[in-house]
């Protein structure tokens, strides 16, 4: 079936399709299109959803067009406690501790930063450390949830025991309110640092060997060696560890839903499990609501996003500049 | 008088089951039936098999077809698919945990399976069922709760089961200063904290007020609240709970109880087989009800009840209501509930109780000694969102009491909001 071009006559090719003479142009597009597709269909379109759906009163049942109730901005009153209503205690809380885990992720950067300058060496077996270091990177975070929960239990657990070692008495960190956040942070810190190490461990091999030399040649040498030349040229490898970190941070769920479900009574809420316990947990059943609160969350995540954008369109245009 | 009822029907239970098959031929049913179930624990599950084959027996050219989801999955699912993809029959729980399906159009109206003779064999939970003046769901199964204890501790201290406060007072003194504690607990997922209430509230100030205020017509922040929660706090200030209690789910707090570091538990029945499965012996353990509190208050009752319905979307309603009715005719009831399947009470008053201990006691106390009524549970009878800020708040006075006044008015503004 297969036929050589040689052979054909096709008149059609003297006068040459729309499609053809625009094929330079159409062709990203062809490529595109699916992704596009997807992104318009679960992306951009549920952003539009959840916005329509945060001004009704709907339990998630039925249709929210006859089920559920117009009421305009009345959740976001509810929200921030605005037009008479009482602010939601527990949306602030959720929204604190967003803020908490925001800045206190932001110690994945260094803490991956000097493990990689750690690793990065030529001894035997270094490898072996690496992927040992990378590990809880690879493993589930509810897996990392459970195991520090484990780790935190009262009396029975290993942070008791090594405490106990020492003479101190039995902290109960996931039970107590205002620690509960700050153990599951740490716990989060434990995959999001070996992130952030790989990242800079890929960032490291494209170090300038000649850079460094010139350096020492100067005389500069430890703090000032990593202060004035090593770091800035690990500016991509910075960006994108704040990027995928200021994310993580804002999507942090699951080990907030496997270490303490949000408790002890309420005060580990941030605001991605608040949305889940709104709507589909079991006793959620306030649709319009939670995508109130999505929204707001989706909001501070704009912030962030844009910034982002903002900041690889310049790079991108001082490179082609 | 209920042992001789009990053994004679168990007898007529054994014969109607063989009979049955025969029964049925009068309407044989045919076409098709969609089950969704709820039931996935190996228990229940096999129960639940169990009933779906012989259904399938009595009705051979019924093509019946079972999904069995997990429990806690179940719970987000229903709405899709009473909505999506509606099966016959659907599990689900009584009371108010049905009203948002029922106020949404979701369940359909059953009340021709109650009329006649259902009706008063099911008369206990008839009420759980009801929404307005007609039924939403069939019941085929409820057990018990009260006080779980270990009576090798008891008699080491020289204790006995405590029938007052004071008594339980008393009782918990003696243990605390031995070293023991009074009650494990695991408050984690909030719900058992919910049971206590129940019963120190219904203790309190009977089960009318009780029903009145998870119903948003009592006020939180009442005096008669506020006694129950005196009465919770007397407990608490003995340190009569376990500690870090926050921390733990109810199969976590168990080991407290295995261990003898703590003496009882406030639990429904289905605590007993992980209790025995753990190594305790019917001599070990022993159970008793709730204490009067409030002298001269009839005694009311915990016992959550797990229902079939109808979904409005079912296509094959008719086969359905033949599935219900046979779901909760005696001989069905006594099978599915006895030692060998669910450990469980059957609904129907003609249904016989196995021969188990804690059946026994549970099945006497719910017919002779829970004058006040029965609930559901505070998670059933009270409304979604209110039995979400209240057991996170009951959780919260269980670890710092101090914080009841602020608790008790987050309460009663969540209830202006909700009701």
């Amino acid at each position: 079936m297969t036929m050589s071009p040689a052979v054909s006559t096709d008149p059609a090719s003297a006068k040459r399709s729309w499609y053809k003479r625009n094929e330079i142009a159409l062709t990203p597009w062809l490529f595109l299109a699916p992704g596009v597709l997807f992104f318009l269909f679960y992306v951009i379109m549920p952003i539009y959803q959840s916005f329509g759906l945060s001004l009704y009163d709907w339990n998630g049942l039925g249709d929210v067009r006859t089920n559920g109730e117009y009421v305009g901005l009345e959740n976001y009153n509810k929200l921030f406690g605005l037009n008479g209503e009482r602010a939601d205690r527990n949306f602030q809380t959720s929204l604190w501790n967003n803020l908490k885990w925001l800045i206190l992720y932001l110690l994945a950067i260094p803490g991956g930063l000097f493990i990689a300058l750690f690793l990065n060496q030529t001894v035997r077996g270094i490898r072996l450390y690496k992927s040992l270091f990378f590990f809880p990177f690879v493993i589930s975070q509810v897996v990392v949830g459970l195991v520090f929960s484990w780790f935190y239990l009262p009396n029975e657990g290993l942070l008791n025991t090594m405490i106990g070692w020492f003479g101190f008495d039995s902290v109960n960190i996931l039970g107590d309110p205002t620690l509960a956040t700050y153990g599951i942070i740490a716990a989060g810190l434990w995959p999001q640092t070996a992130y952030c190490m790989i990242l800079y461990l890929t960032g490291l091999n494209a170090v300038d060997p000649e850079q460094v030399e010139a350096a020492r040649l100067d005389g500069a040498k430890g703090w000032k060696m990593l202060w004035y030349v090593i770091i800035p040229q690990l500016k991509p490898a910075t960006f994108i560890a704040f990027v995928v970190t200021i994310i993580g941070a804002l999507r942090s769920f699951d080990l907030v839903s496997i270490m303490t479900g949000g408790g002890p009574f309420g005060s580990t809420r941030v605001l991605s499990y608040y949305v889940f316990e709104k709507s589909l947990s079991e006793r959620g059943l306030q649709y319009g609501y939670a995508a109130a609160v999505a929204v707001v969350l989706f909001l501070i995540m704009l912030v962030f996003i844009s910034y982002f954008l903002w900041s690889m369109y310049q790079d991108e245009k001082g490179a082609r500049g | 008088m209920h042992s001789i009822i009990k053994t004679s029907f168990a007898a007529l239970a054994a014969a109607s089951i063989a009979a049955s098959a025969a029964h049925a031929d009068a309407h044989q049913l045919s076409g098709d039936l969609v089950i969704f179930s709820d039931m996935s624990n190996p228990a229940p599950r096999a129960v639940m098999e169990g009933m779906v084959e012989r259904f399938g027996e009595m009705h051979p050219d019924l093509n019946i077809e079972l999904t069995v989801i997990d429990r806690e999955a179940y719970k987000t699912q229903i709405r899709n698919f009473l909505t999506a993809n509606s099966p016959d029959v659907a599990n689900w729980y009584a009371a108010n945990r049905m009203l948002p399906y029922v106020e949404a159009g979701l369940f359909e109206d059953i009340s021709d399976v109650w009329d006649g003779q259902i009706s008063e064999e099911l008369a206990s939970t008839k009420g759980a069922l009801t929404i307005g003046d007609a039924q939403y769901g069939v019941p085929y199964t409820y057990y018990q709760w009260g006080v779980y204890y270990r009576k090798d501790i008891f008699d080491e201290y020289g204790l006995s089961e405590p029938t007052t406060w004071e008594e339980e007072l008393a009782n918990c003194q003696t243990l605390l200063d031995n070293g023991v504690k009074c009650y494990t607990i695991g408050t984690k997922f909030l719900w058992t904290a919910g049971g206590w209430f129940d019963y120190l509230n219904m203790r309190t100030n009977g089960y009318d007020f009780h029903a009145a205020l998870t119903n948003g017509e009592e006020s939180w922040t009442s005096d008669e609240v506020r006694a129950t929660f005196a009465n919770w706090q007397q407990l608490i200030d003995m340190g009569a709970f376990i500690d870090d209690h926050q921390t733990y789910s109810w199969q976590e707090a168990l080991p407290f109880m295995v261990n003898g570091d703590a003496a009882s538990y406030l639990m429904g029945n289905f605590a007993v087989a992980p209790m025995r499965e753990a190594g305790l012996s019917d001599e070990q353990i022993d159970f008793y009800q709730f204490p009067e509190i409030t002298a001269g208050i009839p005694m009311g009752e915990d016992a959550p009840t797990d229902t079939f319905h109808i979904p409005t979307n079912a296509t094959n309603k008719e086969n359905a209501r033949e599935f219900l009715k046979f779901v909760v005719s005696a001989d069905n009831q006594t099978l599915i509930n006895n030692g060998e399947n669910l450990g469980q009470l059957p609904v129907n008053a003609l249904s016989s109780v196995d021969d188990d201990k804690f059946l026994n006691e549970g099945f006497d106390m719910l017919s002779n000694n829970a004058q006040g009524g029965i609930a559901q549970f505070f998670d059933r009878d009270a409304p979604a969102e209110m039995a979400a800020v209240a057991m996170e708040g009951f959780q919260e006075f269980m670890v710092i009491p101090g914080n009841l006044e602020d608790i008790l008015e987050r309460l009663e503004a969540a209830r202006e909001d909700i009701y």
